[in-house]
């Protein structure tokens, strides 16, 4: 059982050493994931800075208030990468040699998250470098603790449906769907503004939308203290979402005949 | 030839979802997203009269659309040159210009076809366009035109560069062209440095152009300027297409 699972763990370590090796071998592959969340924290700020000017407001700081949204967002976009390389490895027939290997689907499955979860770092780390540049507030130790753990969950979240998505279609040209669902679930919440501050149908889908409190989970150290009540709906949030779209794409993986 | 070769383009547009998806999902998406999470925005000091943001917001909608149809463009000519489609077409006893007014007049039937897709949206969802019938003929003239000239630049990557992977890769520049116009939010209300580039940001007056029959009356001064701003794009983009493609030609 024990040798086993250190087997397990060690197939695992070696499809993350693959996705590692991608960033080294190709830099340019980490630079979309990185390059958009950046252009929208910097345009958002630009464009929408004003809106701290509003009464209740809960931010003083737009930068601060937006930057924990963008790192999720490139969290999503990392993740739903994962779901499009998975795509490109059923198009050239590798993932026909992983699925005949004696690894369990599980193990493939997890292999491909973690890898995500952890290339999530690098457009999360790029991006709070620049928001600190332009004048954001820094979290603290906790706030960023706090961040960073939100982001590596998105990214969890993220890859779950890029991998489900990838095993359906089993094209790179579901791309588009990966990416934009994701981009829908982390705008559709508190990213913009306080929910006192949403307007129309964005008001009532932000409160039943699960992400917006990784979003309010995510912010807290930027605009104010954390707080375990703070946190908490976080954490149940990305395990209720991991443990449904992780289902879904086991069962994918499961169903994929060799 | 070139209704062909425009037929061809509008088709394969559609025949694609990885092509489709940035013309219509993205912008509706983030019209969408936008006018709800800041539509509180309209209550600024500053902010000019209008109905609501999501009114305001619709010609940005349009403009984003017409920009990422550019790249779009971009992306097919430049999948045409890797799979030899181009060499063929440069063989054939056509004029070489229509290789790249074919896939212009495809793109700029596709910017109409947007422009007409977010004044239903519009519509459906309760703007009042305040210059009525003309000014949504006008708004699709302007969008078609504006598709048209980011097109012409797209080509020209596309002519120059041969690689889809390199347009692709200018799509995120059609964000920070946009982030740093009018597109968003009204000039005033911009955080600098965004506020002094908005003001000399070609995008800002064709925008502006867009927008003015939704939420006002149009001047004659601001369409002036926004056929300005769209015959500036169009200007660079026919010239370096034009020099590209005589290279290609040249080069091979």
């Amino acid at each position: 059982m024990l040798a086993s699972l250190s087997h397990d763990m060690q197939t695992i370590g070696a499809m993350v050493r693959r996705s590692a090796n991608e960033l080294i071998r190709v830099p340019g592959a980490a630079i979309p994931g990185v390059l958009a969340p950046t252009i929208f924290f910097v345009g958002l700020t630009s464009a929408f800075g004003g809106l701290v000017l509003l009464p209740g407001f809960d931010a003083d700081n737009y930068k601060s208030f937006i930057i924990p949204v963008s790192m999720l967002q490139g969290a999503g976009f990392t993740g739903a990468a994962a779901g499009v390389n998975l795509a490109r490895d059923i198009e050239i027939g590798l993932f026909d040699r992983f699925l005949a290997s004696p690894a369990p689907r599980w193990v493939l499955l997890a292999g491909t998250v973690l890898a995500a979860a952890l290339r999530s770092l690098i457009p999360a780390t790029v991006l709070l470098g620049v928001a600190l540049a332009v004048g954001a507030d820094f979290p603290g130790f906790g706030g960023l603790v706090i961040a960073y753990a939100a982001v590596m969950g998105m990214a969890v979240v993220a890859a779950c449906w890029g991998a489900t998505l990838a095993l359906r279609y089993k094209t790179q040209a579901a791309a588009p769907l990966m990416q934009s669902a994701m981009l829908a679930l982390i705008l559709s919440t508190t990213a913009y503004a306080p929910q006192a501050l949403l307007t129309g149908w964005l008001y009532t889908v932000a409160k039943i939308n699960p992400i917006t409190q990784v979003v309010d989970g995510a912010r807290q150290g930027f605009i104010g203290s954390i707080t375990w009540a703070g946190t908490w709906p976080a954490i149940v949030a990305l395990v209720g979402f991991t443990a449904v779209l992780g289902a879904f794409a086991l069962r994918g993986m499961r169903r994929t005949a060799y | 030839m070139v209704t062909a070769l425009g037929r061809r383009s509008v088709l394969q547009t559609f025949r694609r979802p990885q092509l489709v998806a940035p013309l219509l999902i993205f912008p509706t998406l983030l019209l969408a997203i936008q006018s709800a999470g800041a539509g509180r925005a309209v209550d600024l000091p500053g902010f000019p009269p209008v109905e609501s943001f999501f009114a305001f917001l619709l010609a940005a909608a349009m403009i984003q659309s017409a920009l990422f149809g550019g790249n779009a463009a971009g992306i097919a000519l430049a999948v045409d040159i890797e799979m030899g489609f181009t060499d063929r077409l440069l063989a054939a006893p056509i004029p070489r210009f229509a290789i790249v007014a074919g896939r212009l007049a495809g793109t700029a039937v596709l910017g109409s076809m947007t422009a007409v897709w977010f004044l239903i949206i519009g519509v459906i969802f309760g703007v009042t366009i305040v210059e009525g019938v003309a000014g949504a003929l006008l708004i699709i003239a302007l969008v078609t035109l504006s598709a048209l000239a980011f097109g012409s630049l797209g080509a020209a990557l596309a002519l120059r560069t041969g690689s889809a992977s390199v347009v692709q890769g200018t799509f995120p520049l059609a964000f920070v062209i946009l982030f740093l116009s009018t597109a968003f939010f009204p000039q005033d209300l911009l955080v600098e440095p965004a506020r002094t580039i908005a003001e000399f940001n070609p995008l800002s007056y064709i925008v502006d152009a867009v927008r003015e029959p939704v939420i006002s009356s149009l001047t004659f001064s601001d369409l002036l300027k926004g056929l300005a701003g769209i015959a500036l794009v169009a200007t660079c983009g026919v010239t370096l297409s034009a020099r590209a493609l005589e290279r290609r030609i040249r080069v091979g």
